[in-house]
């Protein structure tokens, strides 16, 4: 294992191990503050790490990134007040699920179209961009409901279940023919894709402004699978972890919180696919 | 067989989440949901080497708008989870700690 190697792997096992410390420090308030720097400080480790890898070649396109990236991100962080937090925990999933879905999108088109991709690369692709691509529009149109850019009450119409399960059965379809053969047909990645997205639309669209924060949590979920995922594709231990993580949290969350509203959880999810939801 | 060491290390670290989680008070579950955005923008990690590997500009110009909104999504996280949490500073050593 060459040097370089070796100083990557234990700048991700620092950072796994600094996520779940923070995350740890927030059970007990007088120390949440300083364990989340500590999470900071992984996050930053895994970006150093990163650089240096042998893959990374120019910093062009990365500087430009990460400057951009500061530049629109640091005053969301400062300025948005705090009675627009869901919406800007909505927005900023949108952000991370964008990402995700990308890199599995170039990661399949770098692969000659799918034609250089095993089967389990493929099956870990197909579950990022699926869960990326839903987490993308899910979170916008949670975002849109809660800034009040859309309706915030549950908007349904006759048939929506119909639609929402065939759509989600069609990706389901296409993601079991790319597994059994991933090259053969790269529309039908990029179709999958597309039902992704607009299956979040549908996954949403029916939710009402008060159950948004367990389906923002949800969300959360969502985006930490697909960034496990893209640890899966691209055999990367930091992604996984922090992935699960998030995937563990955000399911948990999203959990107690429908019971602290005295909603099941099913019905916070499916209640309102076709039904009107409780008075509540 | 590296996808069952991946698998063994997603399974685990799974539990893990799972038994910190239930610990965390529902006074903090807002900042946890914004700590577990930002840490769900570690997909950084990957966005990183699609923007500066030789895999053509395609990838490479993907891979920049990747960093970029993984990099909103990071920056913007982490500050606003301190912001929250600097509120459950509390009263009798407010003074003391560092701003």
């Amino acid at each position: 294992m060459s040097p370089r190697t070796l100083f990557i792997e234990a700048a991700y096992l620092a950072a796994s191990v600094l996520f779940i410390l923070g995350l740890r420090s927030l059970t007990i308030p007088d120390k949440a503050r300083r364990g989340m720097q500590l999470a900071a400080v992984g996050m930053l480790l895994a970006i150093v790490g990163t650089l240096v890898h042998h893959d990374v070649v120019h910093y062009g396109w990365i500087l430009a990134g990460l400057a951009l990236g500061s530049a629109i991100g640091y005053p969301l962080g400062v300025y948005v007040p705090m009675t627009a937090m869901p919406q800007r925990i909505a927005i900023s999933h949108m952000f991370g699920a964008v990402a995700a879905t990308l890199v599995g999108v170039a990661e399949y088109w770098h692969l000659g179209n799918g034609a250089q991709v095993g089967r389990g690369t493929m099956a870990a692709l197909g579950f990022e961009v699926l869960f990326g691509a839903l987490t993308i529009t899910g979170s916008f149109m949670a975002f849109g409901k809660l800034q009040e850019l859309l309706p915030s009450r549950p908007v349904t119409f006759p048939g929506q279940n119909v639609v929402s399960l065939l759509m989600f059965a069609a990706a389901l379809g296409l993601f079991g023919w790319l597994i059994h053969d991933p090259g053969a047909h790269p529309a039908a990645f990029y179709a999958m894709v597309g039902l992704g997205l607009l299956f979040g639309v549908s996954l949403v669209l029916p939710i009402g402004g008060a159950d948004m924060p367990v389906v923002i949590s949800l969300l959360n979920s969502y985006a930490g699978l697909a960034s496990s995922a893209t640890g899966f594709a691209i055999g990367n231990n930091v992604l996984i972890i922090a992935g699960a993580l998030d995937g563990a949290s955000g399911f948990i969350l999203s959990i107690i919180m429908s019971r602290a509203m005295n909603r099941s959880f099913t019905n916070v999810l499916f209640g309102a696919f076709g039904s009107a939801p409780a008075a509540s | 067989m590296l996808e069952l060491i991946q698998i063994y290390v997603f399974v685990l670290a799974g539990f893990v989440g799972f038994f910190v989680i239930t610990r965390v008070p529902a006074l903090l579950h807002t900042p946890l949901m914004s700590a577990t955005n930002a840490i769900s923008a570690i997909s950084l990690v990957g966005s990183l080497v699609m923007a500066g590997a030789e895999r053509g500009l395609l990838a490479n110009v993907l891979g920049f708008v990747a960093v970029t909104s993984a990099t909103i999504n990071v920056v913007g996280g982490f500050i606003i989870t301190d912001r929250m949490l600097k509120m459950f500073k509390r009263a009798d050593r407010a003074g003391g700690q560092k701003k």
